[in-house]
C-alpha cells in the first residue's frame, strides 16, 4: 500500500504539488489534521500548543475576518487572539488586505498573501497560525510558505479547513480558539516553557 | 459594506499598519460634500497604483473616486484593461468580471441590491475601456441600457487597445496608425456618446480629465440622475501615453489639446429636459446646504 503523503513544513519545492491532490482530506467536524492525517480535535489542541511553545518565533497571523470589525462576533475573536497571544507569547502580524502592495510590504510589520514568505524570512519565523484569513487566500499563502520556508503552518480555519497547512482546525470561533489558549495554559502550567525568543509586540499605530 | 463595517476590532487595532487606521479616521466615507479637492489632505480611496507614470487613466480614478457621493455604499464593476490593474488597491467594494460582460453583471448586481438592501442608497458603476465598453462589450452595454438599468456606464476612452499593444479600436480616431494597427483606421470613431442617449441614457457626457471640477460634476450628475431616472453614461479620454507616442509628462497636455475649440473631446452633456431641471434643483439644494454648514461653522 502507498504510504500517505505527510504535509511537512518545506522547502518542498519550487511549486509544491497542492496536499489535495496528495490524497490529503478535509477534516470532519469534530475533527483536525496534523500533516494530513485525521486527529480528534482534541488532540489537535495539544499538538498545536506544544508547537508553538516549542518554537523560537511564534507567530500569529490574523487576517481581515478578524482585524476588521464586521460584527460583534469578529471583534470577540480578536480579543480570543490578543488572549492567545498574550498566552504563549506570540508575535502578531496583521494580513489586513490582499492587495498587491506597491512598491512593496514591510515584512517587518505585516504580511501578504502574494509574497507571504517574504515577512516568514524576515522574521525567522518557524511556527504561524493563520487565523480570520479567506480561504482562498489562505491556500496561496500555505502553499507559498510551504513551498519556499521551513516554517511549521497552522491553521484555525472558520469553515472546512486547509489540506495545505501542516494542522489545520475547522469551524473556528471564539470558543475554540480560547481552548487552544487553555491547551497553552495547560502545559505551561505542567512545566512546558515557551522556548520564544524575546520580542516587542509590534506597535504601528501613528503614535508608534 | 458602509460606514459603520469600516472600524478595526480594538484588540489588535496596535498592530494594524498606520495607513489602515488612517483609511477608518480620514477617508471621506460619509461625507456628503467629499470632493476632488480632499485629495492630499484626507486619506485617498486609492492612493498608489500600478499604472505607467504620468498616466492619465490614474488621474481619472483619483477624480472618480474622490467625487462618488456615496463610497461606503457603492460597487464598481470593471473589465479587463489597464482598470483592472488598478481595482486591487481601491478602498472601494469592486467586481472584474469577463470582459465586455461589465454591464451584465452591474444589471444583476444593482438589482440584487435594490432587493436586499431596500431602504439603502446602492451606488453601482461600470468602470472599463473603450474596447470591453464599445467593442466587445457593446451588446451588453447597449442592453442595458434598452432595459433602463439604473446604473452609471463610465468608459475610459484611450482610443485603443492599450494593454494589449495597441490594437484598433472602435473609438479610435479615423486614419490614426498605431503599433498594431499599422494601415490606419479606416472608419470613424464610433459616435456613443449620441448612441447613449438615443438607446435610452438620461444623462451623457463627454470630457478629457484635465479638469478636476468636470469630472466631479459629470460623475455626480451621472450618479444622481442614475438613481431617480435611468442609465447614464460618462465618456473620459484617457490617452495612454505609451500607445501615441507621448512622455509621462506629456498626457495633460495631450488632453488639453483635444478639448480645445472643435477638438473632439471638448466637454459636451446630453439630458432631457426632465433631467436638466432635476439636476438644477438638486444642486440649488446641494448649494444651500453647504452655504448652510459653512454658516454655522464659521
Amino acid at each position: 500500500m502507498e504510504e500517505q503523503y505527510q504535509v511537512m513544513p518545506g522547502p518542498e519545492a519550487f511549486l509544491p504539488p497542492s496536499a489535495a491532490s496528495m490524497g490529503i482530506v478535509l477534516p470532519d467536524p469534530g475533527q483536525a489534521h496534523i500533516e494530513g492525517r485525521l486527529v480528534d480535535e482534541e488532540e489537535a489542541y495539544e499538538y498545536a500548543a506544544r508547537k508553538l511553545l516549542a518554537a523560537k518565533v511564534p507567530t500569529l497571523f490574523p487576517g481581515p475576518l478578524v482585524l476588521w470589525r464586521w460584527n460583534d462576533k469578529a471583534a470577540k475573536k480578536a480579543a480570543a487572539i490578543r488572549k492567545l497571544a498574550n498566552a504563549l507569547p506570540a508575535r502578531l502580524i496583521p494580513m489586513a488586505d490582499y492587495r498587491p502592495k506597491y512598491p512593496k510590504i514591510n515584512p517587518a510589520v505585516e504580511i501578504n498573501p502574494n509574497h507571504p514568505n517574504l515577512t516568514i524570512w524576515y522574521n525567522k519565523i518557524d511556527v504561524c497560525i493563520f487565523i480570520g484569513v479567506h480561504c482562498h487566500q489562505a491556500n496561496l499563502a500555505l502553499k507559498i510558505i510551504r513551498g519556499g520556508t521551513d516554517c511549521y503552518t497552522m491553521a484555525m480555519c472558520a469553515q472546512a479547513g486547509h489540506e495545505d497547512a501542516c494542522l489545520s482546525f475547522r469551524d473556528a470561533d471564539p470558543a475554540k480558539i480560547e481552548k487552544l489558549t487553555a491547551a497553552v495554559e495547560k502545559l505551561k502550567s505542567e512545566g512546558v516553557k515557551s522556548e520564544a525568543e524575546d520580542f516587542d509586540q509590534f506597535v504601528t499605530a501613528r503614535e508608534g | 459594506m458602509s460606514k459603520e463595517k469600516i472600524a478595526i476590532c480594538e484588540d489588535l487595532a496596535d498592530i494594524m499598519p498606520p495607513e489602515y487606521h488612517d483609511m477608518v479616521e480620514n477617508a471621506t466615507f460619509g461625507n456628503q460634500d467629499r470632493s476632488w479637492k480632499d485629495i492630499g489632505s484626507s486619506k485617498e480611496l486609492i492612493e498608489q497604483h500600478s499604472l505607467c507614470a504620468g498616466c492619465p487613466e490614474s488621474i481619472a480614478f483619483r477624480f472618480i473616486m474622490s467625487s462618488i457621493p456615496n463610497p461606503e455604499d457603492s460597487v464598481f464593476v470593471g473589465s479587463t484593461g489597464c482598470t483592472s490593474l488598478v481595482f486591487p488597491h481601491v478602498g472601494i467594494h469592486n467586481i472584474h468580471s469577463l470582459f465586455g460582460n461589465q454591464n451584465a453583471v452591474a444589471s444583476g448586481l444593482k438589482r440584487a441590491l435594490a432587493v436586499r438592501f431596500p431602504d439603502r442608497i446602492k451606488d453601482v458603476f461600470v468602470l472599463a475601456g473603450d474596447g470591453a465598453t464599445v467593442d466587445i462589450g457593446l451588446d451588453m452595454t447597449m442592453q442595458s441600457w434598452f432595459r433602463q438599468e439604473k446604473f452609471t456606464t463610465i468608459c475610459f476612452d484611450n482610443e485603443l487597445y492599450a494593454n494589449t499593444g495597441g490594437q484598433e479600436s472602435g473609438l479610435m480616431q479615423r486614419g490614426f496608425v498605431a503599433k498594431m494597427a499599422p494601415k490606419g483606421k479606416n472608419f470613424d470613431k464610433v459616435r456613443l456618446p449620441e448612441i447613449a442617449f438615443e438607446a435610452g441614457c438620461h444623462y451623457v457626457a463627454i470630457l478629457t480629465v484635465s479638469k478636476p471640477n468636470r469630472v466631479e460634476q459629470a460623475i455626480r450628475r451621472a450618479t444622481y440622475v442614475a438613481r431617480e431616472f435611468g442609465p447614464t453614461y460618462i465618456q473620459l479620454y484617457t490617452p495612454c501615453i505609451l500607445e501615441i507616442g507621448k512622455q509621462s509628462m506629456e498626457g495633460l497636455d495631450e488632453m488639453k489639446d483635444s478639448e480645445s475649440i472643435g477638438g473632439r473631446f471638448v466637454m459636451r452633456e446630453l439630458m432631457t429636459d426632465e433631467v436638466k431641471a432635476f439636476l438644477k434643483e438638486k444642486e440649488a439644494e446641494d448649494k444651500a446646504r453647504r452655504k448652510k454648514a459653512k454658516t454655522v461653522t464659521a
